[in-house]
């Protein structure tokens, strides 16, 4: 038990580390402001599987509050960048000059 | 023996949601457009959760930890489908898809005939 306790938890750390450095080097990339979002996301589901896997693995309970908080309010900031998006896309087609950023290129 | 079988489906529990998000991760490098890889992020978000919501309360083994926890999924399943939403929506909205990779566009229509409206 003790064996599989430990082979276990070494794969919980890698696999939740590969993770968190793939949304790292996607949000870096990423060529879309959404990408970001996306991977920005997954970051903190990581962290928050991160929390609940130590919990697990020790025994105690005490950080659930804050797996509550983040679970809450994690969506707050992808509302806003998604409306943000959209703003910027509809106010930046209807005066007349010409853009870089247009709807065509898909770079917004 | 009992204490001994259910602490070891609270490890593989723990692997199976390990598993996920490394598949969220991978997916996030390798999917070509923001749709494809919005589909592989929110994998993680929803059933890795609940694999380690199980996994601390097969660990913890008691209803007060299991009623602590519940919020936890409850809030987390009602804001992962709306930020997913929003997300999707801004990308369709501002034309950051592969045109060529969708099978079939039944919301082209519907935005056509709504413009048509208004």
């Amino acid at each position: 038990m003790s064996l599989f306790q430990t082979i276990a938890t070494v794969i919980v750390i890698v696999g939740l580390a590969l993770t968190a450095f793939a949304a790292l080097i996607r949000i870096v990339r990423g060529p879309t402001i959404l990408d970001r979002m996306v991977a920005s996301d997954v970051l903190l589901t990581t962290l928050m599987l991160a929390i609940g896997s130590h919990m697990a693995l020790r025994g105690n309970t005490e950080n659930i509050p804050i797996m509550v908080a983040i679970a809450a309010t994690a969506v707050l900031a992808t509302i806003v960048v998604a409306r943000y998006v959209r703003r910027r896309a509809t106010t930046q087609v209807e005066p007349s000059e010409v853009s870089p950023r247009g709807s065509e290129t898909g770079h917004v | 023996m009992y204490e001994t079988v259910l602490d070891a489906l609270s490890l593989v529990c723990l692997i199976a949601a390990a598993g996920f998000s490394v598949a969220a991760g991978v997916g996030l490098l390798r999917f070509p457009d923001v749709l494809s890889r919005l589909h592989a992020a929110t994998k993680p978000q929803i059933f890795g959760l609940l694999l380690v919501i199980a996994a601390i309360a097969l660990h913890d083994r008691s209803w007060m930890t299991l009623l602590a926890l519940l919020p936890v999924f409850v809030f987390q399943a009602l804001t992962a489908p709306i930020a997913a939403h929003m997300v999707g929506r801004a990308a369709y909205r501002t034309g950051q898809l592969d045109d060529e990779s969708l099978v079939i566009d039944e919301l082209a229509p519907a935005v056509e005939r709504s413009e048509r409206i208004h």
